[in-house]
């Protein structure tokens, strides 16, 4: 088998090598307690916790630094948005809203706290992926207290329009959430739109185990925290930071905002290709999404007559990921290309194709020959394809 | 998923890939499972005179457990009289692929697609 081509970078990224060796002293050498500040060591630690800080805060335009508070990840970061706003404010209102394709750490939050009593909303997205605004401007009332909606999906790419939330969200004075753990460091994010935005680590060439959560500071957006200890990060997140992990994310924010003009001009090229190839050698291939307002380096495609995981099971050697049932524990096809209307049979056929900051022409080419070969040999095996 | 061996070389090599006629009153159809549940089998059987399965088919949609266990049970019924091709269970399928759990309607499909396809052979020839 040839080498393995990883085009799944929506599940994760590898860990930028420039990154890494910006982590390495802290493990080791400067191992100091960013808390423990009143001597050298601990004071070092805190000086490259607050400089990552400002390199997160600086990629999506947080007015302070003070702004980021540190996580274990988007996971962390969505539940501590989603939980700590709700239970801070419930005084305040009753109803929490969300979308009907967000991550499922999303989903499930507000599942938890539909059991807690509050008046949880669905709302529906159109075909193309993107969120009704029309049916969220009706369900956001005095008493909602929070929407939160993906910026950018995880499966089929959709950004979805951040600055008209904004606005319905500010017109009854809910509070805007936005999971942005596929968004930040692949398009530009602005922080003065939400008032609380998740970051991930490893899905921006950072190590796992790290993210970042955005909280506003004027006007000032309050939680209850989650975990309950020293303090740290504003009273938000108790547990001592993990310095080489702040330190990497820092330096993911930083190079991804240097490179993301040129990475995209590139990526843009690598997906045209690939779709132009795939178009233009097999019929009855459909992408999943919205084909202008999605990021460049995520394709959903479904292909008629076949099943995802056999596509993957003939090319091994090219990691992607299916929305079929058959490569999840479950019996049920992806949810989010059931919300956007796609048939049930080609949710099941379904793949999605990463491209990424690793991906190379070469790669491109050799997975697109190679899926074209696959499913021509699992149609002339198919029943549903004559 | 890991596969098993078994499963892998059924996937990439699998043998009785095809059509039979369906006009010709030897031959029995079956079409199981549905598209919108991600697997759908049709498979296909030629009976001779003397009774026994001399040709079996399938053409298969579905994941890498759907295909070899179609493509399985097709090797299995080759040259069978219909009550022993009847008799080949599941279990029997699922074992012999190690298929996990999760995977286990795999092999209850193909196991519907024979006892169908036999079905449809003896309702075309009755009386």
């Amino acid at each position: 088998m040839t080498r393995s081509i990883y085009m799944d970078y929506q599940a994760t990224t590898p860990c930028d090598k420039r990154v890494l060796e910006e982590m390495l002293p802290y493990f080791c050498d400067h191992f100091g307690n960013p808390h423990s500040i009143s001597h050298a060591m601990g004071a070092q630690a805190k000086e490259a916790v607050e400089k990552a800080r400002s390199q997160v805060s600086d990629l999506i335009g947080a007015a302070d630094p003070k702004e980021i508070i540190f996580t274990s990840g988007a996971t962390e970061s969505n539940n501590l948005a989603i939980q700590g706003v709700a239970h801070f404010y419930k005084e305040k209102g009753n109803r929490i809203i969300t979308s009907e394709i967000e991550h499922k750490c999303v989903l499930e939050a507000f599942q938890a706290m539909e059991r807690e009593g509050f008046d949880v909303i669905r709302i529906p997205v159109l075909k193309n992926g993107i969120i009704d605004l029309q049916i969220l401007e009706e369900a956001v009332n005095e008493r909602t207290i929070l929407v939160s909606v993906m910026t950018v999906n995880n499966e089929i790419g959709t950004i979805q329009p951040i600055d008209e939330i904004s606005e319905i969200c500010r017109k009854k004075s809910a509070l805007f959430h936005t999971d942005a753990a596929q968004a930040v460091g692949k398009i530009k994010v602005d922080a003065s739109k939400v008032d609380l935005m998740s970051i991930s680590g490893h899905k921006i060439y950072g190590p796992k185990g790290v993210g970042a959560l955005y909280v506003r500071l004027k006007p000032r957006v309050r939680l209850s925290p989650i975990f309950f200890g020293g303090g740290q990060e504003r009273g938000m997140r108790s547990g001592t930071l993990p310095t080489p992990l702040c330190v990497g994310l820092g330096r993911a924010c930083e190079i991804a905002r240097q490179e993301m003009d040129s990475e995209n001009v590139r990526l843009v090229e690598l997906k045209s290709y690939f779709l132009k190839k795939i178009f233009d050698s097999l019929e009855k291939v459909y992408l999943n999404g919205d084909t202008e307002h999605g990021i460049p380096g995520c394709i959903n495609l479904s292909f008629d007559g076949i099943e995802g995981e056999s596509i993957m099971l003939g090319m091994p050697e090219v990691c992607v990921s299916s929305g079929s049932a058959c490569t999840s524990d479950s019996l049920e096809p992806s949810y989010v290309l059931k919300a956007i209307s796609v048939r049930e049979d080609l949710a099941h056929s379904s793949l999605r194709i990463g491209f990424g900051r690793f991906t190379t022409f070469e790669e491109v080419e050799y997975a697109s020959s190679k899926m074209i070969e696959v499913v021509n040999r699992l149609r002339s095996m198919s029943p549903l394809w004559q | 998923m890991e596969y098993s061996k078994e499963v892998m070389d059924r996937y990439n090599n699998p043998k009785n890939v095809g059509s039979l006629d369906d006009n010709d009153k030897n031959v029995g159809t079956s079409i199981v499972g549905a598209p919108s549940c991600g697997d759908v089998i049709k498979l296909q059987i030629r009976v001779d005179e003397g009774g026994k399965i001399s040709e079996a088919r399938f053409k298969t949609f579905g994941c890498g457990a759907a295909i070899a266990s179609s493509a399985l049970i097709t090797e299995w019924i080759h040259g069978k009289d219909l009550d022993e091709a009847r008799g080949i269970k599941n279990q029997d399928v699922a074992e012999y692929l190690s298929l996990p759990p999760v995977k286990a309607h795999c092999s209850v499909l193909a196991e519907e697609a024979v006892s169908k396809a036999i079905k449809n052979y003896q309702d075309k020839n009755r009386g």
